[in-house]
């Protein structure tokens, strides 16, 4: 074999392209903004279409298994870092790159001109989602995690105001300490196996002596609350209901994708160290994130009735799914992981969604243009960034108030869509799961979600009669077509994800069905041969 | 040798521990630092104490038992200089916070005593 076909390359290809953009539009005026945009707008498009590709190379018989393997400076496996693509990776891939290109054209005309430096901040996250995504290496994944967490600490502080500083203050410190917290778990499993390969680290589990297996536990359970620090479980999201309610909106958008990461890494971790391959270790600590999934639900729930803001009200939604995430990763049979993929995917594309919304019907209220008036005296910004009253759509009331009756109804889980399909497969599968006589876990698991669901409406029902009925609006505001676009698309995919459920699921048993195999993963990353050096260019020498 | 390696660590852990408990940026970021020496040494030492010991060798044939652990010297050196860039944004947006809050309190507002 002298080189990679092209397919291969594409698996590193989400990762180098916002790193070079990101890159490339630093130097870039900031006054040039459509430049900017145009080039970011230009990357996020082709990572998209990196990503589909990705998708369907996954789920086609393209790789064996469903696993495509990169070996990053050709070293072999465990020696080198290797980035491994499989059905989930792909579909999170895809997920994010949609969400991504939804938020950027929505920042088109005002966000990217608040602050500085927008534009590759936001690349430069994407290449640490995507990176976290791919990545096959439990070191690798502390480097992504660091690049999406410094690109998200500029991103939360954009539109450098009072609120935005006192929130960033407390982000930034308790992730610190999260990452922190993620190096000694790193190193504490490196102490007990001697590697940090996943898919290696799932061969030697069941292999280790009884002291190691120690370590191994106390390493995985200190990698986990760093990881369960950014996905919201009780008692560690404290800090995210104030980071969602604070942030500018697109920032917020992409908040809602970085809380899913750090489920995303709880469950790639465990599937492949503490599965089927893992002996007496298989299934280690799946009980405690049920229980922690069970609590953060009833956090969320009582955070949810307890807001006013819609900020607060979304941050605690995004505590409700991560919640229900959770219980669906503990509980992780195929068919009860595949609902729970099914509602990530629906709440992901919900809650951004929503979070851009929020933004819009903010403007019915008395604008806050005091907010703005800080960055322009901290930056010295001197033209102001267009006033978001330009060419309006038609019906903009209209459209905001069925913007938000979707967004709610999938959050909620009510039916027709998306949500109520992914909360109701949720129920069956957990019900066909558990044993004869139900558990009483299973009733109260299903009753908190029920209760969860019930709290998110009642909540979010008076949010919208506060803000459409009850605000006095008399002439409807100015929507622009740029700002309207991207949420009428993401709505509109939460509807396409309802109607194509059948053809979603399928997809999604596929994946967990192959997620289950964690001997597949070890074969196929191990397995994988470098490039063999040219023949003729050993002649040369 | 351990046991003073594993003492120095959990003191200086206890100390930044302790500081970032405390409610001023200044004491915050120095127990941040703390900790994160504390963690850096901790990685070390998780490759195992060794004296005088090189870590790579240009020959083959060779028992590994007689050699360090190249990996964690590579990790600690990529999690310092993430450590140091990542304090170093937080000074910065101390800094940021001190000018427009006009208080150095985490909360970016005096207590009320």
């Amino acid at each position: 074999m002298n080189a990679l076909p092209w397919m291969q390359h594409l698996i590193v290809a989400p990762v180098l392209l916002p790193l070079i953009v990101g890159a490339l539009l630093i130097p870039i005026n900031q006054k040039r903004y459509p430049l900017k945009f145009a080039l970011g707008l230009g990357s996020t498009l082709l990572l998209w279409v990196v990503a589909v590709a990705l998708l369907l190379l996954a789920d086609g018989e393209h790789w064996p298994d469903g696993i495509g393997v990169y070996l990053a400076a050709n070293w072999a496996a465990p020696f080198g870092i290797a980035l491994m693509v499989d059905r989930l990776t792909a579909l999170m891939l895809v997920l994010t790159a949609t969400i991504a290109l939804a938020v950027l054209v929505f920042s088109a005309r005002r966000w990217d001109r608040v602050g500085v430096s927008f534009h590759a901040l936001f690349q430069f996250l994407l290449m640490g989602l995507n990176g976290a995504f791919l990545t096959n290496d439990l070191f690798n994944l502390f480097v992504f995690f660091e690049v999406m967490l410094a690109a998200s600490y500029g991103l939360v502080l954009h539109g450098y105001n009072l609120r935005r500083i006192q929130a960033g203050m407390q982000y930034i410190a308790v992730n610190l300490v999260a990452s922190l917290l993620f190096l000694i778990g790193v190193s504490l499993i490196y102490a007990a196996t001697g590697t940090l390969n996943l898919a290696d680290l799932g061969g030697r589990v069941a292999t280790l002596g009884a002291q190691d297996v120690w370590l191994l536990q106390i390493g995985a359970t200190v990698l986990a609350l760093a990881f369960l620090t950014k996905g919201a479980m009780w008692p560690l999201g404290f800090w995210l209901p104030t980071a969602y309610a604070s942030a500018s909106a697109p920032v917020g958008a992409m908040l809602v994708l970085m809380t899913k990461v750090g489920l995303y890494a709880v469950l790639r971790v465990w599937l492949t160290v503490f599965g089927d391959q893992a002996g007496a270790l298989s299934g280690f600590g799946l009980a405690a994130l049920t229980l922690g999934g069970m609590a953060t639900l009833l956090f969320g729930a009582i955070g949810m009735l307890a807001s006013q803001d819609g900020g607060r009200m979304a941050g605690y939604g995004a505590i409700l799914s991560s919640g229900t995430l959770l219980v669906a990763i503990g509980h992780s049979g195929s068919p009860v992981l595949a609902s729970g993929l099914y509602y990530l995917l629906g709440s992901t594309l919900a809650m951004a969604a929503f979070m851009l919304l929020l933004e819009l019907t903010e403007r019915l209220l008395p604008p806050g243009a005091a907010m703005l008036a800080i960055t322009m005296e901290a930056f010295a910004i001197e033209d102001k960034p267009e006033d978001p009253v330009g060419v309006g759509i038609p019906g903009a009331l209209a459209f905001l108030g069925l913007s938000f009756v979707a967004c709610a109804l999938v959050i909620t889980g009510l039916p027709p869509l998306a949500g109520f399909v992914a909360k109701f497969s949720l129920f069956h599968a957990l019900l066909a799961a558990a044993p004869a006589p139900l558990p009483a876990t299973t009733w109260l698991l299903i009753a908190l979600i029920l209760v969860g669901g019930l709290a998110a409406i009642i909540a979010l029902m008076r949010l919208g009669v506060r803000t459409f009925w009850a605000s006095g609006v008399v002439t409807p505001p100015r929507l622009l077509f740029s700002e309207a676009a991207p949420i009428g698309a993401l709505v509109m995919l939460c509807v396409l994800l309802t109607v194509q459920a059948g053809t979603v699921f399928d997809y999604l048993g596929r994946t967990t069905e192959g997620l289950m195999r964690s001997g597949d993963y070890s074969r196929q990353v191990l397995g994988e041969p470098p490039v063999q050096r040219l023949p003729d260019l050993e002649a040369v020498r | 040798m351990e046991l003073i390696l594993a003492i120095a660590i959990g003191v200086v852990f206890g100390a930044g521990i302790w500081l970032i408990l405390r409610p001023r940026t200044f004491q915050l970021i120095t127990g941040l630092l703390l900790m994160s020496y504390a963690v850096n040494l901790f990685i070390f030492a998780m490759g195992r104490l060794w004296v005088g010991k090189p870590p790579i060798t240009p020959t083959p044939d060779i028992d590994p038992s007689q050699f360090a652990d190249p990996l964690p010297q590579g990790l600690v050196l990529t999690a310092i200089v993430i450590g140091f860039a990542t304090t170093a944004l937080y000074l910065v947006m101390m800094i940021g916070a001190r000018g427009l809050t006009g208080s150095d309190h985490v909360d970016g507002r005096e207590p009320r005593s």
